[in-house]
């Protein structure tokens, strides 16, 4: 079998897997597990930057949350219906992500991570400026009547699952097929050299723009998820912090690795939840992990698996 | 002429590292550039493909001005350049590294890559390899590699700034082969120390002395030419 | 109160707020110059230092004053010896890379903080300053009687928050000397010079880094004593301390001390005068977005010199 065929073996083999995981799982984990796979939506974005593409940025949040409240205000104040509202919420996060990406690309290295972590904090305290829309850190809940697409009640547990499920699937199959494409080759490139790559013609500056808007569109296309299927929208998404956890599970699960980010998610989402019953200060688990990782495991779960056992994984 | 370069100068900070530079290619040739350490070789073919910004002077390229044009549009336009540091993609396998030089000008036609990798690999005698990562091959196979980036991008002008640096003997005889094949094909501008190499391979050649040309000749006409000895010498080289 | 004697107790606060931002910016911009890292954990160290300082002065119980100076003395030594444990545990495992660096030090930042909280809890905690008489401030006007000195009703200052600008300025000037006229400091230049060329020359390069982190830290933990008189000891204290340094030490240049404290004044004179006229949140924006913008346009710094 080639590398091809195992790698969308591998895949498909996932989907079929959570597809099914719902009839087994008890209610508690398949809810979790709804969760994980939206917020592996954003991690899959974050991959494509940081694992693919080399970009380290600590400003991921911002996309987040640009979808995260591109869908909310609109279904919240115009009382717009899911599916137009989830569009401007790519639209919202299409258009923070090209006018950032256009600036922080003058930057590197450092500096980048820097100018990321300031655009992102600024568009947070831009979120609690507006709190008379925004509600700020408060945020605020969208009615459980406007969450409905064609006759099925998002706000319904099988409901929920599956369309994380289908959003999940899309997001993974269209990166895993961006990565094998000749752009996605280019974009490996230029993280391993690129000098290297601008002096066999590749126009880098312009690579790196569509890179981060794509990136940025998932993420936002997660905020958007997230808002919608459970139904709340708050400053909190736009915090630091949220920039922070797609780096976590990336690199928990494997930078550059098409299922990492999945893995990461899961294992970091069962860690805080179990940590959390434990102790108020559960967010020490993510410091420690974040340390450990760096310390021990730089290339991630699954990408250890990759150096370690299986090449071919993608 | 395919290149063409007029008055071109570059300065750091007021030190001159190429004053006025005047420089004229034909199309087919093989061009040598020699000169003692610190003559600004390496920032003039710089200017030339435009890693490093002119202060001043034109370049133009197959009867166009792209003195002001990025570095990437000018590859686009049939320019390849090889680093004086070898500069390979080290965690991409040997293939993928070929197949990326290729696929700036193949674009989509997947087929057409393949063949110009397989093509590229089998003539550097390094097809064994195309599976190993780049940064796994020896020095001697990296700079090969290199040259054969340049190659899978079937370059008009083929810049190549010292290739034979740190290579074992059999493997500079092997170069002067390759080289002396592309002859025909394409046109190079080389920047050689190995006066051996520049000797065997070179059918023209430029001398640069403090940022200057100081002399143009066959070979022949530079061995004899009396203010070369004195820079080399001058300045201790051999 | 008027505009102009509103202007000058605006200027104080701004001073005294420039002064503590002086110190722990200073901290961040020694480390990134000698090691070339970015220590995100920097405002963590800051908080740890100031809840160290009331943990201390609340031990020795006795007058405020012997309390404030134990904990002067004590909890940057403590917060120094602590980072320097962070870099010999982490930082030396990872080589100093720059990107891995920064992922290591946010997870310390959250050790740091976390760690705080289960062992201090949650509570803001206040350390009584050892001295704090009000100083009522004149102000002048041209009257009717040509021109008079009167005492503006709320124009005051502290004798501590003087003394917190005092003690910032004295801080900062033997460490200067310390820097340019010691052995240590030459080390330390020597390393910042070139590490390769410092080892070479048998400087223990590894130890200067411990010692360099360490210092830092020190420098954000002194910065932070002098403040919990002021403020109040809190574990998510450390999260303004940290942008503000960031912008401070991007603001001067990255790695340039003169130009970290002429920031370092600027900033802390500008946010303590925006903040009495304007609402903080959009000074905050507005400040954010233009250090971002001097990173993307001006990245060796406003006063930073530019190569070519």
């Amino acid at each position: 079998m080639s590398d091809t065929s195992k790698s969308h073996g591998l895949h498909l083999g996932l989907i079929c897997v959570l597809a099914l995981a719902y009839f087994v799982l008890p209610a508690y984990h398949s809810g979790n597990l709804a969760s994980v796979m939206v917020i592996a939506i954003y991690a899959m974005g974050y991959n494509l930057l940081f694992g693919y593409t080399g970009l380290l940025s600590l400003g991921h949040a911002l996309f987040f949350s640009a979808g995260l409240y591109g869908l909310g205000l609109m279904m919240h104040l115009a009382d717009w219906t899911p599916l137009p509202a989830f569009a401007a919420g790519l639209i919202a996060a299409l258009v923070v992500s090209a006018v950032i990406g256009f600036l922080i690309l003058r930057t590197t290295g450092v500096a980048f991570m820097i100018v990321t972590l300031m655009f992102a904090q600024a568009g947070y305290l831009t979120i609690l400026y507006f709190g008379k829309y925004t509600r700020g850190d408060e945020g605020f809940a969208l009615q459980q009547a406007s969450r409905q697409i064609a006759g099925y009640d998002l706000t319904d547990p099988g409901v929920r699952y599956y369309c994380a499920l289908v959003l999940f699937s899309v997001t993974l199959l269209g990166l895993a097929y961006i990565i094998r494409a000749p752009f996605g080759r280019t974009l490996v490139a230029i993280r391993e050299n690129e000098e290297r790559a601008r002096m066999l013609g590749y126009n880098v500056t312009a690579i790196k723009l569509k890179a981060v808007i794509v990136s940025g569109v998932v993420s936002g296309a997660s905020g958007a998820t997230y808002a919608l299927l459970f139904g709340y929208a708050g400053a909190t998404f736009a915090t630091v912090q949220y920039s922070i956890f797609p780096l976590l599970w990336v690199l928990v699960g494997g930078a550059g690795t098409t299922v990492g980010p999945f893995v990461g998610a899961l294992f970091m989402f069962y860690l805080i939840d179990y940590a959390s019953g434990k102790t108020e200060a559960y967010l020490l688990v993510v410091g420690v992990t974040l340390v450990l990782v760096t310390l021990f495991l730089p290339h991630g779960i699954v990408g250890t698996i990759r150096t370690r056992f299986l090449r071919w994984l993608p | 002429m395919i290149l063409t370069t007029r008055g071109l100068t570059k300065a750091y900070a007021g030190v001159k590292a190429n004053t006025d530079v005047d420089f004229d290619l034909p199309a087919g040739q093989t061009r040598a550039i020699i000169g003692p350490n610190g003559a600004g070789k390496s920032t003039f073919v710089g200017m030339i493909c435009g890693r490093i910004p002119a202060t001043r002077g034109t370049v133009t390229f197959d009867g166009q001005d792209v003195t002001t044009l990025p570095a990437h549009k000018r590859i686009e336009r049939g320019m390849a350049y090889t680093f004086q540091i070898t500069s390979v993609f080290p965690g991409l396998p040997v293939r993928e590294n070929v197949a990326l030089a290729a696929r700036r000008g193949l674009g989509r036609n997947k087929a057409a890559v393949r063949n110009k990798t397989d093509e590229v690999l089998s003539r550097l005698n390094i097809s064994d390899r195309a599976d190993q990562m780049a940064g796994d091959l020896s020095y001697g196979h990296q700079r090969i590699l290199e040259i054969g980036m340049g190659l899978a991008q079937e370059p008009r002008l083929f810049i190549l700034d010292e290739p034979t640096q740190g290579l074992a003997e059999s493997e500079v005889e092997d170069f002067n082969t390759l080289i002396k094949t592309l002859d025909a094909e394409t046109t190079i501008l080389l920047i050689e120390h190995n006066m051996n190499v520049v000797m065997e391979v070179a059918e023209y050649i430029t001398v640069l002395d403090q940022g200057m040309v100081l002399a143009n000749g066959t070979p022949q006409e530079i061995r004899a030419n009396a203010a070369v000895q004195e820079a080399y010498l001058g300045s201790g080289h051999a | 109160m008027e505009f102009g004697p509103h202007l000058l107790l605006a200027s104080l606060e701004g001073a005294t707020t420039a002064a503590v931002l002086a110190l722990t910016a200073m901290g961040l911009s020694i480390v990134f110059g000698v090691m070339r890292v970015v220590n995100v954990a920097h405002g963590e160290f800051y908080m740890v230092g100031a809840v160290l300082a009331w943990f201390i002065a609340t031990s020795v119980g006795a007058h405020p004053a012997l309390g404030f100076v134990a904990a002067l003395l004590i909890a940057p030594l403590l917060v120094g010896f602590l980072a320097a444990g962070v870099d010999r545990l982490i930082l030396r495992h990872i080589n100093y890379d720059p990107e891995r660096t920064i992922v290591a030090t946010i997870g310390t930042l959250y050790i740091l903080q976390q760690t705080t909280l289960m062992t201090f809890g949650p509570d803001a905690r206040p350390v009584e300053p050892p001295f704090n008489s009000r100083i009522a401030l004149p102000w002048f006007e041209w009257g009717e009687n040509g021109f008079e000195f009167y005492f503006p009703w709320g124009l005051s200052t502290t004798s501590y928050k003087l003394f917190v600008i005092a003690a910032a300025v004295v801080i900062l000037i033997t460490l200067w000397l310390a820097i340019t006229r010691t052995k240590a400091g030459l080390v330390m230049r020597a390393t910042q010079q070139d590490s390769d060329m410092a080892q070479a020359f048998g400087i223990p390069v590894k130890t200067v880094y411990s010692a360099v982190f360490g210092l830092g830290a020190g420098l954000a933990a002194i910065g932070a004593v002098l403040v919990v008189p002021i403020q109040q000891a809190y574990y998510l204290m450390g999260h303004d301390p940290l942008l503000l340094s960031f912008i401070v030490v991007i603001i001067g240049g990255l790695g340039s001390l003169p130009g970290t404290i002429i920031a370092a004044i600027l900033i802390g004179m500008a946010d303590g005068i925006i903040s009495v006229f304007f609402t903080p949140t959009l000074a905050k924006i507005f400040a954010t977005l233009v250090v971002a913008m001097v990173l993307v346009f001006r990245p060796k710094g406003l006063l930073g010199k530019s190569t070519s």
